[in-house]
């Protein structure tokens, strides 16, 4: 493994440590509903702050189950993923492209 | 940070709106300017708003025991500048605003104002001066992503206790109980996507360091030889 490779790497096995480690350490023990959304729970706050308020609008669209939701939040993930891998694909095939020309080119 | 559909008063949601839309429609104007200057952006700037689509799509615990997502606006803030990251945060925000009952479009003034404008002049700002005082380029990206995902939250936290002071101790009191939800939340969020961050930008100067001198983020040094033919 190349030294660049070895950072990366790390790099991804750090991010994949600060999500793991709340979850092993049991830092949402003692809650009614563990790891829930923040943004659920500043509604709740909400709630407690104004018992009256009413939102007054509501979504056009609203996934019909959690699992649905599930799907199209792994949707916009696999969007963003698939670009970005393009981008890189479409870099690296340049790269290659241009040393197999340069390679092949005659010695000027 | 989404503020969901119908959780601000009309006045507010207005407000909001109105403060955003100038930076969104400068940004357009800014987008569509780079991309005729540069065509070859085009590429690169789908990249940026791609990792806002990921990242933003990622919902981490925290230790806070609750769990949240990063905003993944401080890459292109650095790349293209912020005014070009309003009009790639507003198109995020609408996507899950539209299919995810996700933030709103009443609430969609607040939440573009804290995660497409105020989140990434933060993060452009820090970075901008980190860059000055000649810290190594990875470091300044770090922090540069790491305030652009803070700020977006406190941001957020502001806008919640305007609308919704706490009727005992007012606006501060309510500011602390939507920063405990948000902000602390956050930090450990925000090291992970300083850390993609500089993951990506690794990976952009292994493979694009030409469009990273164009845009001012690397210096020319001797380049390799297929980094030459690619520019």
């Amino acid at each position: 493994m190349s030294k660049n490779t070895k950072i990366n790497t790390l790099l991804l096995l750090l991010v994949a440590a600060l999500a793991v480690l709340p979850i092993a350490l049991g830092m949402g023990e003692g809650k009614e509903e563990p790891f829930t959304g923040a943004d659920a729970q500043a509604e709740a706050a909400i709630t407690e702050l104004k018992p009256d308020y009413e939102p007054w609008f509501s979504p056009l669209y609203e996934p019909p189950s959690g699992e649905v939701e599930s799907a199209l939040f792994a949707l916009q993930a696999a969007l963003g993923a698939g670009v970005l891998a393009y981008y890189f694909g479409v870099r690296k095939g340049r790269r290659q492209g241009a040393a197999a020309a340069a390679a092949a080119a005659p010695e000027a | 940070m989404h503020i969901a559909e119908g959780f601000l008063p009309p006045l507010h949601a207005v407000a909001w709106g109105a403060a955003s839309a100038p930076f969104v429609v400068h940004g357009v104007r800014s987008l569509t300017r780079e991309v005729k200057a540069n065509p070859e952006s085009t590429l690169l700037l789908g990249a940026s708003g791609a990792f806002t689509f990921v990242l933003s799509a990622l919902k981490i615990p925290s230790v806070t025991g609750s769990c949240s997502h990063p905003t993944g606006t401080g890459l292109g803030a650095i790349l293209f500048r912020p005014p070009i990251m309003a009009v790639l945060g507003t198109i995020t925000l609408l996507f899950q605003a539209l299919l995810l009952a996700h933030g709103g479009l009443t609430t969609l003034g607040a939440n573009v104002f804290s995660m497409a404008i105020a989140g990434p002049w933060a993060g452009y700002a820090v970075y901008r001066l980190l860059r000055k005082s000649g810290l190594p380029l990875m470091v300044t990206v770090f922090f540069g992503a790491f305030f652009a995902d803070l700020v977006t939250y406190c941001v957020t936290s502001v806008q919640l206790a305007l609308a919704f002071p706490d009727p005992a101790s007012g606006f501060a009191g309510s500011l602390a109980k939507f920063g405990g939800i948000f902000a602390v939340t956050q930090i450990p969020l925000a090291v992970s996507e300083g850390l993609l961050t500089v993951l990506v930008m690794r990976l952009l100067m292994a493979s694009s360091k030409s469009d990273l001198v164009r845009l001012g983020v690397a210096k020319l040094t001797a380049p390799r030889t297929g980094e030459k033919a690619a520019a």
